[in-house]
């Protein structure tokens, strides 16, 4: 092993059924450095994360870790932290209830008692020389999101690391914690810890790391230093070029509507998560909202849908006003919503294929008015087979089918209600190449039958190909709406960007 | 094709309780062959009734088998149990037995009137459950502790100190039988509430909506569907229940004694929803299966009183089925078998598929 | 350096048990005087639920762990059952014998109901609402099976031992005819104070008891933290089981006669005195002080009613019904008060930005 290099892998493939998410991926690690992992969703940086920590193992590749002789061979999270890599996971994962230097110190600690003395003073020693401001008796609970993520860093660092990961772990924090976790990444990195630093925001990487990695679709983009990588450059590593193949949509029809007669008009909307904006969609429109993860893009269609609580802002359907504050009035309205965290917020995952199909329509029909037997199959039948799901049955649990059926049992439980706009976020997300194009395919279709569409993707190509107006989004403001000849892979990624690197 | 598939699934799902009922069923046979003959007899206020052991678990379990329809709902809908059913059944005869007092003579008009008491009186407590488990979030367990530990309580406070006397010939029909036909009420009893609760679920969506808030509040929310209210109309749903059992059991013994109604029954219809192959956790449910379990229960008891085992000692016997029942539907011991029966399959498959070649 | 902590959850809900405790003894000794105001009576409260306690503490430790147990009050019954006949049958004539093979007798049968049950929970994923429930119906029916008849112990020497009591002559009162009436203790209560004070040790100063917590306060965390959480929870219905037959020991040395009410329904007082003391059903939060004091809150209310005018078992019920009702929804306010401080403090957050 090169000196200075702390980890090295090559040529790591994985693939999960129906999903090729690594392919021939290296990654160089030096001693002291902060290395930026870069790339969409589905880009395959989470699974490379995970193969490095024992939670998947590779299909193939190789593994060297400085001080091992040979290929490491990591099998669990815990043989990872034997040989020196912590990660901190963006969810932490400590218990709230316990104590800060208790969160450091269990599960490390032999013998049956606990001295408290000892383990709040080393807490005490090692939470102070890394400058966290958090006191080893206070509860976890206590302590901001913030706080409680440099606790974990805390721990990791303390279990003697080599390797340190940081899986986006400013997502929910605010600047100027941002810049207290930056200075002790700092800190760490001169005491000779290699950092592997996940994360959507661009900012941030050019403020505290030294190299970039970026993967796409599973591939890696390239290495790069930091210096010789504008942003702009950055947004195109990670968005991609056109592929070929997909390049035959034809979206003539749905670029005439936009300055027709308006379906949904919002006037200062807001709700717990999303900041007041205004938003207009004419019938038989598709336009999209565009902008990096966290950017608001998905809290703002979340929203019009009132799926999160409404805070304020005018409604216009149809040009009438109307009050929606609760999803089912939404749907009432002629709104369908496909949420972007299909596992949490889509599938209900221990009913059948037929009865997720069926919901949101019965939901619409009311309690007392249950659909037949026959008509929930007829419908079921109906989707199945337009958009190809591949079931075993109707009465197959939805949680057994991969997720890209399970994105077009949710696709079909929203056409199944006739909406007059739908608003689709991340319909795409982890499904294969030729689900994606045939979701785009049917987005148009959609609005040339008259349907509004509202698309969210982080591929800049899919959202171009498809959408007549982009609304871009950064730090939670709409900063910009692209039609016409503005809708190219160069604008966009500038007013993405921000501008001021181009 | 799917119609094939859907009758696996019931066979699958209800796999453990039948087997149970089935073993349950040759051990007598082997036992006592005549176990399960039914005769006719006359009883002694002269009408002809069937007896026989069969009759009598299917009788006695009718009360367990209606609370049990209850709390599968709020199992599913909640991912906890009411506790408290035994002690507001208390509550509820206590409720029929002053009714039907202060209204003077007994007639179908008051005993009409008395059931309509209950239910609006029980529905209110199981209410309060309900309000404390859907608006409050408290834990199920936790929030019917409340009237387990005093509903009995007030179960005495309403009627006092006496143990009122039922004498009336309609509530001997309502707890036995009724004179001309020999099948005891209260089984038909549970086949009308099994009925109704049938009719409630083809002309509602209550079993879409009330597993789909089992299993992911929060998407069920995005659908549309109000968890809250759900939650609370299981407890609704499960008060009904309790009202009928409770009014059957008070017209079975033609008194109420607060202390002794219903007793411990919320055990056991926990258990026969869990026997039943049900999750205590919620989502996805069977009714017939927590019937099926109501019936388990019963027959075990029945038997094992039929071995002359001392009614105070056929809990002992009851733990050792029950944990006997529990292990094999355990996640553990499923996984191992499953995988040994599709090892099997495959193998009966192959062997098949060469004979035809 | 020396400036306090603000309170854990577990420490907030304990002190808010204390405080209603001491204002509800403090208004029986004002306006019931009488017993209330000699020491007794407080040991009184010690010398009759000495059970309760010990097996509320079990409770907590088992809820801590974010689990149930409500073969507690059946695992009583059947330790005093087994004790009493074993007593009356034994050839043990000494009074240290014949204690010492009552206490391990008790403890066996305790060790059993927990190791079995502990198991079937922990390492093959049943739930423990009804495992415990099949413990509870276990334990019930073999004590009928023992005996249907109530057995009262006739074991002279061991009796003797159950009589003693400590006696505390600084904290008694002087009688009317001068007397000085020193103030008793009796084993089982000095037990119960024990087992309060050890399980406290047990669950602040040991791996296990802090693993418990944190088991209880985040089980996908725990395996994270590399915590062994079937191990765990396996303990801690271990030790719940051995804490029962410690109870129903306690309960031979108060009352030594075995019976097949014996305890009924105490798993569900214990779970109450668990809840009024603070701890949570939900699993890493509590604390045994607090259960200790739950207890006493319970016992002092049935000892209230049983010195007034409204002396039936119906009121004592209505008023502990009533008082758990009460802490309750006091608990759920606190607890999402204190969420809603947390978030709104990360929505200010937001704002300033």
């Amino acid at each position: 092993m090169q000196d200075g290099i702390v980890l090295t892998m090559r040529g790591i493939y994985k693939s999960f059924p129906g999903v090729r998410a690594l392919q021939n991926v290296d990654f160089t690690l030096r001693k002291g450095e902060i290395h930026a992992l870069m790339g969409e969703n589905g880009a395959g940086k989470s699974t490379l994360i995970k193969v490095l920590t024992g939670v998947y193992e590779k299909d193939a590749g190789e593994i060297r870790v400085e001080g091992q002789d040979g290929p490491a061979d990591i099998r669990s999270p815990q043989d990872a932290q034997n040989i020196g890599i912590s990660t901190v996971y963006q969810e932490i994962t400590l218990c709230p209830n316990l104590s800060v230097a208790e969160n450091m110190f269990i599960g490390r600690d032999k013998g049956v008692g606990v001295r408290w003395k000892d383990m709040e003073k080393k807490a005490g020693d090692l939470l102070k020389s890394l400058g966290i401001p958090a006191r080893p008796k206070q509860q976890l609970s206590s302590c901001s999101i913030a706080v409680q993520q440099m606790v974990a860093i805390a721990r990791a660092v303390d279990a003697d690391c080599k390797v340190l990961i940081l899986d986006e772990p400013t997502s929910s924090l605010d600047d100027k914690e941002v810049e207290m976790l930056f200075g002790l990444m700092r800190d760490l990195k001169s005491r000779g810890v290699g950092i592997i630093f996940v994360t959507h925001f661009l900012e941030q990487v050019y403020a505290v790391s030294d190299r970039i990695t970026v993967l796409r679709n599973g591939e890696l983009v390239g290495e790069f230093e930091v210096q010789s990588l504008p942003q702009v450059e950055l947004v195109s590593a990670m968005m991609g070029h056109a592929l070929a193949e997909l390049s035959d949509l034809d979206k003539q029809g749905s670029s005439d509507a936009l300055s027709g007669e308006a379906f949904y008009e919002a006037s200062g909307l807001s709700s717990a998560e999303a900041r007041p904006f205004d938003f207009r969609i004419a019938k038989g429109e598709v336009n999209g909202f565009t902008g990096l993860l966290g950017s608001g893009r998905s809290e703002s269609v979340r929203a019009i849908f009132a799926a999160d609580h409404v805070t304020g802002g005018h409604v216009k359907v149809n040009g009438k006003p109307v009050n929606i504050s609760k999803p089912v009035q939404a749907m009432k309205a002629g709104i369908g919503y496909l949420p972007e965290d299909r596992k949490r917020d889509g599938i209900i995952a221990d009913l059948s294929v037929r009865e997720n199909i069926i919901l949101a329509l019965q939901v619409m029909k009311g309690f007392f008015h249950p659909l037949s037997r026959k008509e929930e199959e007829a419908f079921a039948d109906e989707y199945i087979k337009t958009l190809e799901i591949k079931t075993a049955s109707q009465e197959t649990p939805i949680k057994s089918l991969s997720g890209g059926n399970q994105q077009k049992v949710i696709l079909a439980r929203w056409l199944l209600t006739h909406p007059q706009y739908l608003i689709l976020d991340e319909p795409t997300r982890g499904i294969d190449v030729g689900t994606k194009t045939e979701i785009q395919r049917l987005v148009l279709k959609l609005a040339e039958e008259g349907m509004s569409v509202t698309f969210i993707s982080s591929e800049i190509e899919e959202m171009l190909r498809t959408c007549s107006r982009l609304i871009v989004m950064r730090d939670r403001k709409i900063v910009g709406e692209l039609t016409g000849d503005q809708l190219n892979q160069d604008t966009v990624m500038k007013t993405i960007a921000g501008g001021e690197q181009a | 094709m799917t119609g094939k598939r859907r009758k696996g699934g019931v066979l699958s799902d209800l796999m453990i309780p039948l087997i149970a009922i089935g073993i349950l069923i040759l051990f007598n046979l082997i036992r006592d062959p005549g176990f399960f003959s039914i005769s006719l007899s006359t009883n002694n206020s002269g009408n002809a009734v069937l007896t026989g052991n069969l009759i009598s678990i299917i009788d006695s379990a009718s009360e367990l088998a209606i609370i049990a329809m209850g709390m599968t709902l709020v199992t599913a809908a909640t991912g906890g149990q009411d506790i408290s059913v035994g002690a507001v059944g208390a509550i509820t005869g206590s409720v029929f037995v002053q009714v039907l007092k202060g209204s003077g003579d007994i007639t179908a008009g008051t005993v009409v009137l008395g059931f309509l008491a209950c239910c609006l009186v029980t529905v209110l407590f199981t209410s309060f459950n309900g309000v404390l488990v859907a608006f409050f979030r408290i834990q199920p367990m936790i929030a019917t502790l409340i009237l387990f530990s005093c509903g009995r309580s007030i179960a005495y406070w309403i009627t006092g100190s006496a143990t009122p006397q039922l004498e009336s010939p309609i509530i001997k029909a309502m707890g036995m039988t009724i004179p001309g036909i020999p099948v005891p009420t209260p089984i038909f009893m549970v086949i009308l509430v099994g009925l109704l609760l049938l009719l409630f679920f083809k002309t509602s969506n209550i079993r879409l909506y009330t597993e789909s808030v089992g299993i992911n509040q929060g998407a069920s929310r995005l659908n549309g569907i109000n968890p809250t209210l759900i939650k609370l109309l299981s407890f609704i749903v499960l008060g009904v229940c309790v009202a009928v059992a409770g009014v059957i059991s008070t017209c079975r013994l033609g008194q109420v004694s607060h202390k002794t109604l219903l007793i411990d029954i919320e055990m056991d219809a926990i258990l026969a929803v869990a026997i039943g192959g049900n999750s205590l956790g919620g989502g996805r449910f069977r009714l017939s299966g927590s019937i099926l379990g109501a019936y388990i229960i019963q027959m075990l008891t029945t038997t094992l009183y039929a071995m002359s085992v001392a009614p105070a000692n056929v809990k002992a016997y009851k733990a050792i089925v029950i944990i006997l029942i529990v292990v094999a539907g355990s996640p553990v011991i499923k996984t191992a078998l499953s995988s040994f029966w599709h090892r099997l399959k495959n193998n009966r498959a192959g062997a098949v598929s060469r004979e035809v070649n | 350096m020396k400036r306090r902590e603000p309170f854990t959850d577990s420490q907030l809900l304990m002190s808010i048990a204390i405080g209603i405790f001491v204002v509800m003894y403090g208004a029986a000794m004002i306006f019931m005087g009488g017993g209330f105001l000699k020491f007794q009576q407080f040991f009184d409260l010690l010398n009759d639920n000495a059970a309760l306690i010990i097996v509320s503490c079990a409770l907590s430790i088992v809820m801590i762990g974010g689990g149930i147990n409500i073969s507690v009050g059946g695992v009583i019954g059947l330790t005093v059952m087994s004790c009493a006949l074993y007593l009356n049958g034994t050839g043990i004539e000494s009074a240290f014998g014949s204690t010492a093979m009552a206490l391990l007798l008790s403890l066996g049968i305790g060790l059993a109901f927990g190791v079995g049950q502990g198991f079937l929970i922990s390492y093959l994923d049943i739930q423990p609402f009804i495992v415990t429930l099949a413990g509870m119906f276990l334990s019930r029916g073999l004590t009928t099976m023992l005996s249907i008849n109530p057995v009262k112990v006739t074991h002279a020497a061991f009796l003797d031992v159950a009589k003693t009591k400590l006696q505390i002559p600084f904290l008694g009162y002087t009688a009317q005819n001068g007397n000085l009436i020193p103030a008793k203790l009796e084993t089982g209560a000095i037990i119960a104070l024990c087992v309060v004070i050890l399980s406290a040790l047990m669950l602040k100063y040991t791996r296990l008891g802090r693993h418990t917590y944190a088991l209880g306060g985040n089980q996908q965390s725990s395996l994270m933290l590399g915590i062994n959480v079937r191990r765990t929870r396996f303990l801690t219905y271990v030790i719940s089981g051995l804490l029962s037959g410690l109870a129903g020991f306690a309960f031979l040395m108060h009352k030594p006669a075995g019976n097949s009410s014996v305890a009924a329904r105490m798993e569900m007082d214990a779970i109450a005195a668990s809840i009024i003391g603070g701890t949570l059903l939900t699993g890493g939060v509590g604390n045994v002080i607090g259960t200790f004091f739950g207890a006493l809150i319970l016992a002092t209310i049935q000892k209230i009613i049983g010195l007034s005018p409204l002396n039936e078992s119906w009121w004592q019920e209505m008023a502990s019904g009533a008082m758990l009702a009460l802490f309750i929804l006091l608990q759920s306010v606190v607890l999402s008060n204190r969420g809603k401080k947390a978030e709104n403090a990360g929505k200010m957050k937001l704002k300033k930005e």
